[in-house]
């Protein structure tokens, strides 16, 4: 279908503002009397606080003020703490110090005196499952995403049925299971039993977590580094502790989020509570050492999976068990996620997933980007080429055998999916990267060096439905369409807003996009995370511009007699079907709204809109004819994104280094609504995954629990060095039946396809070896090629 | 001149004797160590800070000398202290916020600017050590009527940028590698700018740009 403005490129509006360096991000603010505050983090993985002495500190000439957890409201356990009395990571934070100057802030931070009592701690999750081990709280070791906060050992037995180097498996916190697992793998031809290793990897934003905060008129404005916009705004409030219409959050840019900033995190909320206590605004500077402290990374998995093939190549039986490590506090469920990925990307007749969600005293866990689905991929997509080479099955052969299609179940609930095009797209892909050449490449050897090549695939969740449209005609004519969706840099914000064009049959230069500041009248939109903004917000704005059309032919009809149905939309004008000479200009239509009033001009609204959207276009009612709707429009199954990467590579045997010589990257995104962006996505998200794959690691010191990773060049994200030197991107742009004109979205599965590219790569160079480790780092290449055991044990994790 | 353990504070028009053109790490941080600037023993010590608050409270130990700084050819006089990085000045006390602070330890490049053309981190230089010489941020690349540099006008194109926070630095390190190399290749980019990271990963959108403003448009690759 030809559109206006879906699949064509445009210039996002706020893109010169980023190379000029005019974009303002949260430590870009200033604020008349702005002052400073520091955290002071602690520097004990787990411990007590018996007494603390800040009367020094406080006595100190510049020293405004110290917020201590006595003086927050933290939510239950194991929710992140505000500020702690028993902190349970290293740069957990302690306290806050405000001080005119931020190096006084600091001084005043040295004099403080703190009795702390330290405490057992852990940087192994498998390990303190044990019953003589110590747990990472006091209060409890297990729970997260979902899973009940409590107190649960594995046996002495449990541990002792274990082979050497496999993981052993007792009581999990939950479970599920669909077919017969038994008499399912009894038909296999080949089984695996694998014990395996995912890494955590820090976020790595560019912009560290700083937030400036003041307060006027009891209204607390917050500048925060943040990937959404409205969604934050709810939670946020509440841990400042005012209701949401007191908060103005402003998120115009965000330097990075990559999930680590797609919900309120509560550094956001620190200099708001400082602020309200001191009376100056308080500036928040987070330093990129803090960030790799009190920031965020990936949750880490240690796990087992058995895999019983047919004998085609065919996937049939599935048994996962992950330990997930994730910090002291809540995190995400990643590891429910990677059994979801799996009954997905591979359809097996019957599986069991079991999952076990372990605090550690390491660093916060949170999402990032493809968490769980990601990791999963990681470990299986080279299983899969293993068991393709042992059954002498092609490997993009087993992967078509194996994906799934259009209606194919997901998860426990084997709920059909709305739409897959992971077969066009392993096709489309394996045609642009030459497959059926490139792969007699496999093994090949000059010297030290051998060709490798691979592909990976990966799935995720790609859009929700429920949230708010909402957008204004003003009387000139012009269309205000508001998004609250924020800002991660995909330009979706935009491209999004362009469906409300569509609609509207507008120009794009008659069209305004309003966002990035909760001043500005914003409706209740999710946040920008998941691979979801393409759908959800195509939808919101679908549903908005729909109400505003149906009002203006209402408008029409009113003014020149007949019904509504009568008359049609140009984009300028709204005119009669029979006669086209009768009718009105938008400009026109918006003036008559505003005489009409009730629902035309906003002031009457839809009863089923969430009461941001409800606050916002009362504020605007009065001002145009104003469009808003819930978005009710169907969605029949799981809305599934998926992408496939092709990678071959130059690995030399004599360092363990490699190049990545050429990259293809498809995607299954339904309607393609923004080619540029999907291109960069892609080719962004595949860089990202190299990072993943094979550079970034977080390494603690398991005898004090200090992290040892605490500078890029300490957790090497991807540089200009590590780049494809040539990438290919397309789209498989077929549409998704539920979305709104076709688009899903895809964001996530970009990464995870490109990683598990680049891993299947290094495996094929190495003649089909498999790490069942991710990252794969040099010395684990090298320690191979020569034949000599790994410097890590089985299992270990949080090494070199 | 004066000298305070070997950093010069009396404002001076001339360049600085000994001063080296491109200051190392090394000589960054000694530097700093001999300002005083690190004698807390703080595990997560932020530096430059001191002394950059709108209300300039007296910091013990630091004491600001005026200086003029030559900034995207302006003379600016501003009060600095010993230990002050360029960063620090030009965000806190020039109000130039287009250079950004990502690592602050010269890791990442988001705080690039020139000074006499040549690329250096900001956070890693002291704002004593650019006296009288040519100081140029983001926020001087426009043209006399607020046009894009070209850069920046095939920055905006290619959609080079994604969260934006490294762009600045991605802007200033192609235009002094223009400036040096008119025409480079793509590879010959990709080397130029290994200094300024980009966590989204528009490594290749960013080589476009850089392709598209030399006019090297053969090498530009959109692999679709």
């Amino acid at each position: 279908m030809a559109y206006k403005h879906l699949g064509k490129d445009f210039l996002p509006h706020d893109v010169v503002a980023k190379v000029t360096g005019e974009a303002k991000y949260a430590e870009d603010f200033r604020v008349e009397g702005m002052v400073f505050a520091r955290l002071l983090n602690s520097p004990f993985p787990h411990a007590r606080i018996r007494s603390l002495d800040t009367s020094e500190a406080l006595k100190m000439p510049g020293v405004l003020g110290i917020l201590t957890a006595d003086d927050v409201k933290n939510p239950p356990a194991p929710e992140q703490a505000l500020l702690t009395n028993e902190p349970v990571y290293v740069g957990d934070p302690v306290l806050l110090v405000a001080a005119e100057s931020e190096t006084l802030a600091q001084d005043a931070i040295e004099k403080i005196k703190i009795d702390w009592e330290p405490l057992p701690f852990h940087v192994d999750a498998l390990q303190s499952l044990h019953p003589d081990r110590p747990n990472a709280r006091s209060d409890g070791n297990v729970g997260a995403g979902g899973v009940e906060f409590q107190t649960l050992k594995w046996t002495k037995e449990d541990f002792a049925a274990a082979a050497p180097g496999q993981m052993p498996m007792g009581k999990a916190a939950q479970e599920w299971a669909f077919g017969d697992l038994e008499a399912t793998f009894a038909k296999c031809k080949l089984v695996y039993d694998e014990s395996f290793v995912h890494g955590s990897n820090s976020h790595h934003s560019m912009e560290p977590r700083s937030a400036m905060a003041y307060w006027q008129n009891g209204k607390c404005f917050l500048h925060v580094s943040s990937q959404s916009q409205s969604f934050i705004v709810p939670a946020l409030a509440g841990m400042i502790g005012i209701p949401p219409t007191d908060l103005h959050v402003i998120a115009e840019f965000c330097g990075g989020g990559f999930g680590s900033k797609g919900g309120a995190y509560a550094l956001q909320a620190l200099p708001a509570l400082m602020s309200r206590k001191i009376g100056r605004p308080v500036m928040m500077r987070i330093s990129r050492a803090e960030e790799y402290y009190n920031g965020s990374a990936r949750n880490g998995f240690q796990g087992r999976v058995k895999l019983g093939f047919g004998e085609n190549g065919k996937l049939l039986a599935a048994d996962l068990y992950i330990v997930q490590e994730n910090g002291g506090y809540n995190s995400f469920p990643d590891f429910r996620n990677a059994a979801d990925a799996l009954s997905m990307v591979y359809q097996p007749e019957a599986m069991r997933w079991r999952g076990m969600p372990v605090h550690g005293n390491s660093i916060r866990r949170s999402a990032q980007r493809g968490p769980g689905y990601n990791q999963l991929v990681h470990i299986i997509e080279p299983l899969l080429d293993k068991a393709a080479r042992e059954l002498k099955v092609d490997r993009l052969a087993i992967r078509l055998l194996n994906a799934p299609e259009t209606r194919s179940p997901v998860g426990a609930k084997r709920t059909p999916v709305a739409s897959c095009y992971l077969k066009d797209a392993l096709a489309k892909g394996a045609t642009q990267f030459k497959w059926d050449e490139r792969k007699k490449l496999s093994g090949q050897r000059t010297g030290s060096k051998v060709i490798g090549v691979g592909m990976g695939q990966a799935y995720h969740p790609a859009g929700f439905n429920g949230f708010d449209g909402l957008l204004r005609i003003a009387p000139d004519g012009k269309l205000f369409i508001h998004s609250g969706v924020g800002n991660l840099g995909t330009f979706s914000h935009s491209s999004t807003s362009r469906v409300a064009a569509e609609v509207l049959k507008m120009d794009w230069d008659d069209c305004v996009v309003i966002r990035g500041d909760s001043r500005k009248h914003l409706p209740w939109n999710i946040g920008q995370f998941g691979s979801n903004t393409n759908y959800t917000m195509t939808r919101t704005n679908f549903v908005a511009a729909t109400d505003a059309v149906n009002k203006l032919k209402e408008i029409a009809a009113k003014q020149f007699g007949g019904s509504p149905e009568g008359y049609e939309i140009d984009g300028k004008r709204v005119f009669s079907k029979a006669s086209p000479g009768t009718g009105m200009t938008y400009a026109q239509a918006a003036q008559r709204a505003m005489q009409l009033g009730g629902k035309f001009d906003g002031h009457e609204l839809p009863a089923d809109i969430n009461p941001m959207t409800k606050a916002s276009a009362t504020a605007l009612a009065g001002t145009g004819l104003i469009g808003v709707a819930k978005d009710k429009l169907p969605l029949d199954g799981a809305i599934a994104a998926y992408a496939v990467g092709f990678v071959e590579i130059e690995l030399d045997l004599e360092t363990g280094k490699y190049r990545i010589l050429d990259y293809v990257g498809v995607a299954d995104c339904g309607t393609v609504i923004h080619p540029a962006g999907l291109e960069t996505q892609i080719k962004s998200g595949a860089i990202q995954g190299f990072g993943v794959a094979g550079l970034e690691r977080i390494v603690y010191d398991p005898q004090n629990g200090l992290p040892a990773s605490v500078g890029f060049y300490q957790a090497k994200p991807p540089t200009y060095g590590d780049i494809a030197q040539l990438m290919q991107v397309s789209g498989v742009d077929k549409p998704d039946p539920t979305g709104a004109l076709g688009t899903k979205g895809i964001g996530e599965p970009l990464l995870g396809c490109a990683a598990a590219a680049l891993l299947c790569a290094i495996s094929d160079a190495l003649g089909g070896h498999v790490f069942n480790r991710t990252p794969v780092m040099p010395d684990m290449i090298l320690n191979h090629a020569a034949g000599r055991s790994p410097s890590h044990r089985p299992l270990q994790v949080n090494c070199q | 001149m004066a000298d305070f353990k070997g950093i010069p504070l009396i404002e001076s028009s001339e360049p600085a004797e000994g001063v080296a053109r491109r200051l190392s790490r090394r000589e960054f941080i000694k530097r700093v160590i001999a300002s005083g600037a690190v004698a807390s023993s703080a595990s997560f010590m932020v530096g430059g800070m001191a002394g950059c608050t709108p209300r300039r409270a007296a910091v013990a130990g630091s004491v600001e000398r005026l200086l003029s700084l030559n900034v995207n050819g302006q003379l600016r006089r501003v009060d600095v202290l010993p230990q002050e990085t360029l960063a620090m000045t030009l965000r806190y006390k020039l109000g130039l916020t287009g250079t950004k602070l990502s690592c602050d330890r010269a890791e990442c490049g988001a705080c690039t600017v020139m000074i006499d053309d040549v690329t250096v981190y900001a956070c890693s230089t002291l704002t004593h050590s650019v006296r009288a010489r040519k100081v140029v941020t983001i926020e001087g690349l426009r043209g006399p009527n607020g046009e894009l540099h070209p850069v920046q006008q095939a920055f905006v194109e290619e959609l080079s940028p994604q969260c934006g926070f490294c762009t600045p630095g991605q802007v200033v390190a192609a235009v002094a590698l223009l400036k040096k190399n008119p025409k480079p290749t793509r590879e010959q980019a990709r080397h130029a700018m290994s200094g300024n990271l980009c966590r989204c990963g528009a490594y290749d959108n960013y080589l476009n740009g850089i392709m598209r403003a030399c006019g090297n448009t053969a090498e530009i690759s959109h692999g679709v």
